[in-house]
């Protein structure tokens, strides 16, 4: 261990004994960077933190949170951070949870989970079976949506301003003065698995693994040589071209480049 | 209303001459959002009976910007000066949690120096956080002269972070693998001054309210919370401690070169307003005895991890080196890649518990950071620790609790 992160008891034997303790409602079990996660089965939650808290220490909850995974077939996944003060140990509970289906909500076994868990709602759209204030937290007052899904763009879908006409705050689709710039900093050739420009050609799928060559005249991908005739210009353009067409400057070219 | 208007006529004839309610309604007022004792933009829906507080409802957020959805779009490193914005007041305690949390999941060493000076530069945060929110406190509850001589003190916290960093408030100076910058050694000499000079301009003027008779009636046994509640509602840091459990992750579970330091937890016995002042009086002068401590073992070294895949170079070196060149352009740009994993990582910031669970998909973006703000489950306990209390007791039992709007609204 190099890192000078916080130091919390021996992990030794924990994962193995709470795993007994938590039973069958037990999915998984990941221990990595010294912490411990267990997954358990969302409707024995509040039964499993109940237990964890009373048979085995872990008397605070300093934390809830969601987290968005939307390739998974229950996209939201609630991690619940529990502390144990006399054991100096910190340990975490998974669900994962869908748009619909509610997560047993733990606010009987502490308070604290009330508003914590307005905010995973708020945020994620998570529903929370037992709260009675189940109401938004963060966001404004008549919000719409849950801003920390993956699919909710970062600059949201209205922007506020105080209108002089009205008199008052008015609400206005989000007019962006130059189109949102998200950098993309994966190697293409670290196996990026997005499309890049020109693939979509090809069906959508990703360009074969095998480089292209031009080796064969075939392989350039040109056609057959065009009608000599057809490839001659007509009179017009011709008495057109002999006027001193309008140079074609270095800054004209550049301007053309800078519009990509 | 028609209704209720008949009925006042039908009870206001002559032999019954009231006018008005039979029962006496409960008030409804709003406290806020624009509130000077509200120590930011928060509105709290009090429902009173007569003078005393029956229920109170939070409404926060209005100082919500997103920053978690910020953070998601950052490199590691961009999103480093979001929290520094948290909590404005204490801005590089925020940091520390972040580095820390990054520094797991690269696992990554700090040289000795890099530590130390975090390490002194918490504490001057705690102690700049303190004599703000001491400040604030005693003049919620009445008293001038104190604020305006610790917010002098503050002045002088503020400056030393403007010759370490650069920025008074804004410093961005911890970084993953150390700190950003060197300090000059005037600047740690000029510090060990002012260790000895603070205290006695801050005993001054604690000495104005501790023993007070008017401090103490408006906070001895105002909203004492138990042992069992402070743990139930998890609370952290010196609301915790002020209810008597020692419990100060320093301590408990150390991270930089807390291990090596020697300092007392002051903890309370009644668990109300006035511990909870008196704890942060006391962490004010055990935080002095800890950067008095990194001062007199401040070793000699690098400040921050020489792995120049992650820690960018030196100006002057990349004058020199095309390799730094590179590293320093990669390193801005692109930034560094931290390996697929999650980690929680908590430090013990001058409001409580401040935690970053962190969660890398292995790009050089993080794919989420919740923050565990100190303040979301503290101001969720407005309710019942102001039941019963008088209205004014509320500015008491917010100043006690020390929230900001930065850090709880994100």
């Amino acid at each position: 261990m190099a890192h000078s992160a916080p130091t919390i008891s021996s992990n030794t034997g924990v994962a193995a004994k709470l795993g007994k303790a938590i039973g069958a409602a037990l999915i998984d079990t990941v221990e990595a960077y010294g912490e411990i996660s267990f997954t358990v089965e969302r409707s024995k939650l509040a039964t499993v933190l109940d237990k964890l808290r009373d048979k085995h220490e872990y008397q605070q909850l300093m934390e809830i949170a969601g987290v968005d995974y939307p390739d998974r077939p229950e996209r939201f996944e609630v991690c619940y951070h529990l502390l144990s003060l006399t054991k100096n140990h910190r340990i975490r509970v998974k669900v994962s949870t869908d748009e619909d289906t509610p997560v047993p909500s733990v606010t009987h076994i502490w308070e604290v989970a009330g508003w914590l868990e307005r905010e995973v709602f708020d945020m994620y759209g998570v529903l929370f079976d037992g709260n009675t204030d189940l109401r938004r937290i963060l966001t404004d007052y008549g919000f719409q949506g849950h801003p920390f899904r993956k699919d909710f763009p970062l600059t949201g879908y209205v922007e506020m301003r105080y209108s002089e006409e009205a008199k008052r705050v008015v609400y206005e689709p989000v007019k962006l003065a130059q189109d949102f710039r998200s950098f993309d900093f994966m190697s293409p050739w670290e196996g990026a698995d997005y499309i890049l420009p020109g693939d979509e050609k090809v069906g959508g799928v990703a360009p074969p693994p095998t480089p292209k060559t031009t080796d064969k005249k075939s392989d350039t991908g040109a056609g057959a040589k065009a009608d000599k005739e057809a490839a001659k210009p007509s009179k017009r353009k011709e008495s057109k071209a002999k006027k001193p067409a309008p140079k074609r400057t270095k800054s004209g070219t550049q301007k053309k480049g800078e519009g990509r | 209303m028609a209704d209720y208007l008949d009925e006042m006529d039908h009870l206001a004839d002559d032999t019954d001459p009231t006018v008005g309610d039979l029962e006496i309604q409960n008030f409804t007022i709003n406290f806020g959002p624009q509130h000077p004792a509200a120590h930011g933009v928060l509105r709290m829906v009090m429902e009173l009976d007569g003078e005393v507080v029956e229920r109170v409802d939070p409404h926060i957020g209005l100082l919500h910007r997103g920053t978690e959805k910020l953070i998601e779009h950052k490199t590691y490193l961009q999103a480093l000066p979001y929290f520094d914005r948290l909590d404005y007041c204490s801005p590089l305690a925020m940091e520390h949690s972040y580095v820390l949390a990054i520094e797991k999941l690269l696992d990554l060493e700090v040289p000795l120096r890099g530590q130390y000076l975090r390490v002194l530069f918490a504490e001057l945060t705690r102690i700049c956080n303190h004599m703000l929110n001491i400040g604030a406190h005693v003049m919620d509850v009445g008293a001038m002269t104190p604020n305006i001589w610790v917010f002098e003190i503050r002045e002088q916290c503020l400056e030393f972070f403007e010759r370490a960093s650069g920025a008074r408030m804004h410093s961005a100076w911890f970084r993953p693998g150390g700190v950003h910058q060197d300090v000059p050694l005037k600047l740690l000499t000029d510090i060990a001054d002012w260790l000895d000079e603070f205290p006695v301009l801050f005993n001054d003027a604690m000495s104005l309210v501790v023993g007070n008779r008017i401090f103490k009636q408006r906070n001895v046994d105002i909203a004492t919370v138990s042992k069992e509640d402070a743990v139930r509602w998890g609370f952290s840091g010196p609301v915790l401690r002020g209810s008597g459990v020692a419990w100060d992750l320093r301590k408990s579970q150390p991270y930089d070169v807390y291990d090596r330091m020697e300092f007392d937890v002051p903890v309370g016995t009644r668990g109300d307003c006035y511990d909870r002042f008196m704890v942060r009086v006391e962490e004010v002068k055990q935080s002095a005895r800890i950067m008095r401590q990194c001062l007199n073992e401040m070793p000699d070294g690098p400040v921050a991890s020489t792995d120049r895949k992650i820690v960018p170079p030196k100006r002057a070196e990349m004058k020199q080196s095309m390799e730094a060149l590179i590293h320093h352009f990669k390193l801005y740009t692109e930034g560094f890649h931290v390996p697929a994993g999650e980690v929680y990582v908590a430090t013990e910031s001058p409001k409580g518990e401040f935690g970053v669970y962190l969660v890398s998909d292995g790009t050089n973006k993080p794919y989420r950071c919740k923050i565990r703000p100190t303040a979301f489950s503290h101001l969720q306990a407005m309710d019942f620790m102001t039941k019963g209390h008088m209205l004014p007791d509320a500015t008491a039992i917010l100043g006690a609790i020390d929230i900001v709007f930065g850090e709880c609204d994100r």
